[in-house]
């Protein structure tokens, strides 16, 4: 399977295949992420690393990435110093880097901005984060958690809580899991549902998802928990935000009622919706799912770099 | 005599075939009257062999290529017949292409696509009928075509 110069936009541009190919090889990738093995894999390589929203987690694992594959980054975490604050287009902006880099990686406030930016670069792509739309690194990660903590993705039963209808998070990740054939349950404000179209599209892949707002009843058969927090930024209306803020919180009381081996997750950053006395149960696992967004980062840098394999 | 309800044109165009309750969809995207100070004779809910349908003609009008491609957006079965001095000299059963590009506005006001960006609207076609198109910039399929149209 060759990834090289690929463009990595969003989930849907990938078959399963391809999918269980970069998470077979971002397993491969650990010893190098925890620093345990060194690499010079991508040395002389530039990744031009262009965050015009802010971003913690995102934005430091795939710089971390870069250079633990002895690469090296450039760029920018805020865009206020920049030319786009003169009125630049994002087009030349994205030309100009292509010239500076051998690969980029953009989050970006409009939706389909990485997919422009792809249509201006000649070198790959890879989208951090594109407004409310795509943000494909996330989602692989968070298969590749499920997968190394439960072994595999088919069958498991998981429940998407939260604000669904912002969140790209779980919408991208809906689609996905669905195409490991997951079992899905929506829980959500009735004002922030999933949308008829991401249940479409979970549909055509053969599963039904359950949606409902009862948390109690969804946690007791779950094997994944997966979080989100309400994004004030997403949404349109303050009135709207002020009315749903603090509908839902996951502690250790709500937990008591789930499967031993059930696994939170949430994307972070968390606010209120997870309970800080959860992070000590064996249940929370939304730190080291940060941290596989390393491995998985590494493993598409390598891969779209065409640097020799691991 | 029998008064005729619209009478034949001697030159322009016939849209025919127009989904019924579309025509005042389709003078819009063909920007009338702005663009016309010709006759144009609105039928709806016409009965055809087929059912209902609606029908539009424009005196001494004749359609282009990128209009044909308009309409097809809107009224996906619709014919286009231009008229010569009242003859039919050329028919065209509007088709719609798999990519649609620089016709309509994506609907979402934060794709990039409506940002000051070199680039024109691009949707993929994702289902010919009914109608259904996704941009290709944000993913996002527009609820009213029409609405956006160029």
């Amino acid at each position: 399977m060759n990834f090289k110069n690929r463009d990595i936009i969003s989930i849907k541009d990938f078959s399963k295949e391809e999918i269980d190919y970069i998470l077979d090889y971002a397993k491969r990738m650990i010893p190098y992420a925890n620093a345990e093995k060194h690499t010079t894999l991508l040395n002389q390589h530039i990744l031009a690393a262009l965050f015009f929203e802010p971003s913690t987690r995102t934005r430091l694992s795939f710089e971390s990435a870069m250079h633990r594959l002895g690469g090296n980054v450039i760029g920018f975490a805020d865009p206020s110093g920049t030319s786009q604050k003169k009125g630049e287009s994002l087009a030349d902006t994205i030309r100009m880097a292509d010239s500076y880099s051998d690969a980029i990686v953009i989050r970006h406030p409009q939706e389909g901005a990485a997919r422009l930016a792809a249509e201006f670069s000649e070198v790959p792509v890879l989208n951090a984060g594109d407004g409310a739309g795509q943000h494909p690194t996330q989602c692989l990660l968070d298969l590749f958690t499920i997968l190394t903590e439960k072994k595999k993705i088919k069958g498991n039963k998981v429940v998407l809580l939260g604000d669904l209808k912002y969140g790209r998070t779980v919408h991208s990740l809906a689609y996905a899991l669905s195409l490991f054939k997951a079992d899905l349950t929506f829980v959500s404000p009735e004002t922030l549902k999933m949308p008829k179209e991401v249940i479409n599209e979970c549909k055509e892949f053969g599963v039904e998802p359950v949606s409902t707002s009862n948390l109690e009843k969804a946690i007791k058969e779950a094997d994944v928990l997966y979080v989100t927090r309400i994004q004030k930024e997403r949404f349109p209306d303050a009135e709207e935000y002020n009315r749903v803020v603090g509908s839902y919180k996951v502690d250790n009381t709500l937990l008591q009622q789930a499967k031993q081996d059930l696994i939170v997750m949430h994307p972070l950053p968390r606010v209120v919706e997870i309970d800080p006395e959860v992070d000590k149960t064996k249940h929370a696992l939304y730190f080291k799912q940060a941290f596989n967004g390393l491995p998985v980062r590494m493993a598409l840098l390598s891969l779209i770099l065409g640097g020799k394999k691991l | 005599m029998k008064e005729l309800k619209v009478t034949p044109i001697k030159d322009g165009t016939v849209i025919d075939h127009i989904t019924p309750g579309h025509a005042l969809k389709v003078l819009h995207v063909l920007k009338i009257p702005e663009s016309t100070s010709s006759v144009v004779s609105i039928l709806m809910n016409v009965n055809g062999k087929k059912g209902k349908k609606d029908i539009v003609k424009i005196e001494n009008r004749e359609l282009d290529p990128k209009e044909l491609d308009k309409i097809a957006l809107i009224a996906p079965k619709a014919t286009i017949n231009i008229i010569r001095d009242y003859e039919v000299v050329k028919k065209h059963i509007v088709e719609l292409p798999n990519e649609v590009v620089g016709l309509t506005k994506c609907s979402n006001p934060t794709c990039i696509s409506n940002a000051r960006e070199p680039v024109e609207s691009r949707f993929h076609v994702i289902s010919k009928d009914p109608l259904r198109i996704k941009c290709y910039y944000c993913e996002r399929e527009p609820e009213d075509i029409a609405e956006g149209i160029i």
